[in-house]
């Protein structure tokens, strides 16, 4: 690791203010920024903590929103949600491991936005709004790609609004040596229609599958999705699986969503 | 540079580290305890859980000046002071749940925070909470074994494989 001080503020504001400093970057719980920081892929001159800021931290559930503070551990949100949207919960509680789960944070894995991570496709899929320190910007408006969000320079997500739905499931297959999604399928049922958003298997990183949207609001079952089919040519293709591969999980991860759901 | 003030192991430490610290470098490096284990660079491994105001954590991907103020419990507390292993680490002896001994302090550590959470874990539950603790010796098993035994269930009805 090249060297840098750290920070920790007490609130956003002082956040914010200390992540003006050229080269600063703020730290969640660590758990993707400390090994990048190990590999040298990341040389900031100062970090900023954010795991002291109380008022970004906690779970609530009001009128139908539950609402997650960007600085809220997985584990939290595995406990504290469950009642709420146990489908967020259980998304929440099979992220990486229990010590992985104990540090990271929501807020850190929707900036960092890697193209496997779960929570992603659960904003995606809820509509969920993601609140910064200056603006509250739509999940369909936020995801722009691997690894690229709609957040400025020194921005913090400060709290994320799941808007919660009839039923919801997220299917997960599993890489089994990162425990990252090879593929994940979060599908979302509102009253207005069903959302289901795909993560780790676009090159574009999380995305709606909207002709399966369309096939579920004729017709919430499996077999809806027959004759639909997603075009492998974006897809990512590693050692761990082809794109054909990933688009095949797509559809059969989608299926034992809308099972799931039932 | 700065002061970290960190109780580990019942006992208030005191140590003046750079940003870049990690938990596991503090640990080691400045103050000798040398049973947290390093086996990874990417956060996979596990070997270097302790627990961090009584949660596991990797002490590898933490840093020490985020400790300040906390209290840190590593493998080194875990027996009595006169030496006596605790039920897990008498378990892990008695059912071999160790070989080379590299994985051997997460283990135990990972196993001590399951045993709060839930005191008596099915199989399954042990084996989905140690999905972050590699071994690369006991094929896992004997572990499990252990920590059935460390909860006082029954083992004999695991067979072995
Ligand atoms: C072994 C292992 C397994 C994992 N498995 C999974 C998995 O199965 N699924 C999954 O989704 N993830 C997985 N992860 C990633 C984990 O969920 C991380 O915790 C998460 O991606 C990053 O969150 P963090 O709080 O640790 O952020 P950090 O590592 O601290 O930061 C990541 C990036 O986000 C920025 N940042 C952090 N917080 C904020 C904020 N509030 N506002 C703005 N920017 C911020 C940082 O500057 C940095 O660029 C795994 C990680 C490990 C080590
Ligand atoms: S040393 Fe491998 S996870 Fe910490
Ligand atoms: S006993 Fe050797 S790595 Fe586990």
């Amino acid at each position: 690791m090249y060297s840098f001080e750290v920070d920790k503020p007490g609130s956003v504001e002082a956040a914010v203010a200390a992540l003006q400093i050229e080269e600063a970057m703020a730290l969640g719980g660590g758990q993707t920024l400390i090994p990048t920081l190990k590999q040298r892929l990341a040389s900031p001159s100062r970090l900023v903590s954010l795991a002291g800021i109380a008022e970004m931290k906690g779970v609530s559930a009001v009128d139908g929103v539950v609402t997650i503070g960007g600085g809220t551990p997985h584990a939290t949100v595995a406990r504290e949600a469950a009642g709420a949207y146990p489908a967020l919960a259980a998304l929440a509680g099979n992220i990486g491991d229990p010590a992985v789960r104990n540090r990271g944070t929501i807020g850190g894995s929707l900036a960092n936005n890697d193209p496997a991570a779960c929570y992603p496709s659960a904003a995606l899929a809820s509509g969920a709004t993601i609140v910064t320190s200056s603006r509250e910007i739509a999940a369909d408006d936020y995801f722009q790609g691997m690894f690229t969000t709609a957040l400025h320079e020194g921005e913090i997500v400060t709290a994320v609004r799941f808007p919660v739905p009839q039923a919801a499931s997220y299917q997960k297959f599993e890489q089994p040596a990162s425990r990252f999604a090879l593929v994940g399928v979060f599908l979302a049922r509102f009253a207005e229609g069903v959302r289901v958003a795909v993560t780790g298997a676009s090159e574009d990183g999380v995305f709606r599958w909207s002709e399966a949207e369309e096939a579920l609001n004729k017709e919430f079952r499996a077999d809806a999705l027959t004759g639909l089919a997603i075009a492998p040519e974006n897809m990512i293709a590693d050692l761990h699986g082809t794109k054909e591969y990933r688009a095949h999980l797509v559809s059969v991860m989608t299926k034992r969503a809308i099972r799931a759901v039932g | 540079m700065s002061e970290v003030r960190i109780v580990v192991n019942g006992v208030e430490r005191f140590g003046v580290v750079e940003g870049r610290t990690l938990l596991s470098g503090f640990l080691r490096d400045g103050l000798g305890l040398t049973g947290t284990h390093v086996g990874c660079d990417t956060s996979q491994c596990g070997a270097c859980v302790v627990h961090v105001d009584g949660q596991a954590v990797k002490s590898c991907t933490m840093f020490a000046v985020e400790a300040d103020g906390r209290s840190v419990d590593t493998i080194e507390g875990q027996a009595a002071p006169d030496g006596t292993l605790n039920a897990i680490q008498q378990a892990f002896q008695d059912h071999h749940g160790l070989q080379c001994g590299f994985c051997t302090p997460g283990m135990v550590m990972s196993a001590a925070a399951l045993l709060k959470e839930n005191p008596t874990p099915g199989e399954a539950e042990i084996r989905e909470y140690l999905e972050g603790n590699l071994c690369r010796c006991t094929g896992y098993h004997n572990i499990v074994k252990a920590i059935l035994a460390a909860s006082g269930q029954d083992v004999a009805a695991i067979a072995a494989e």
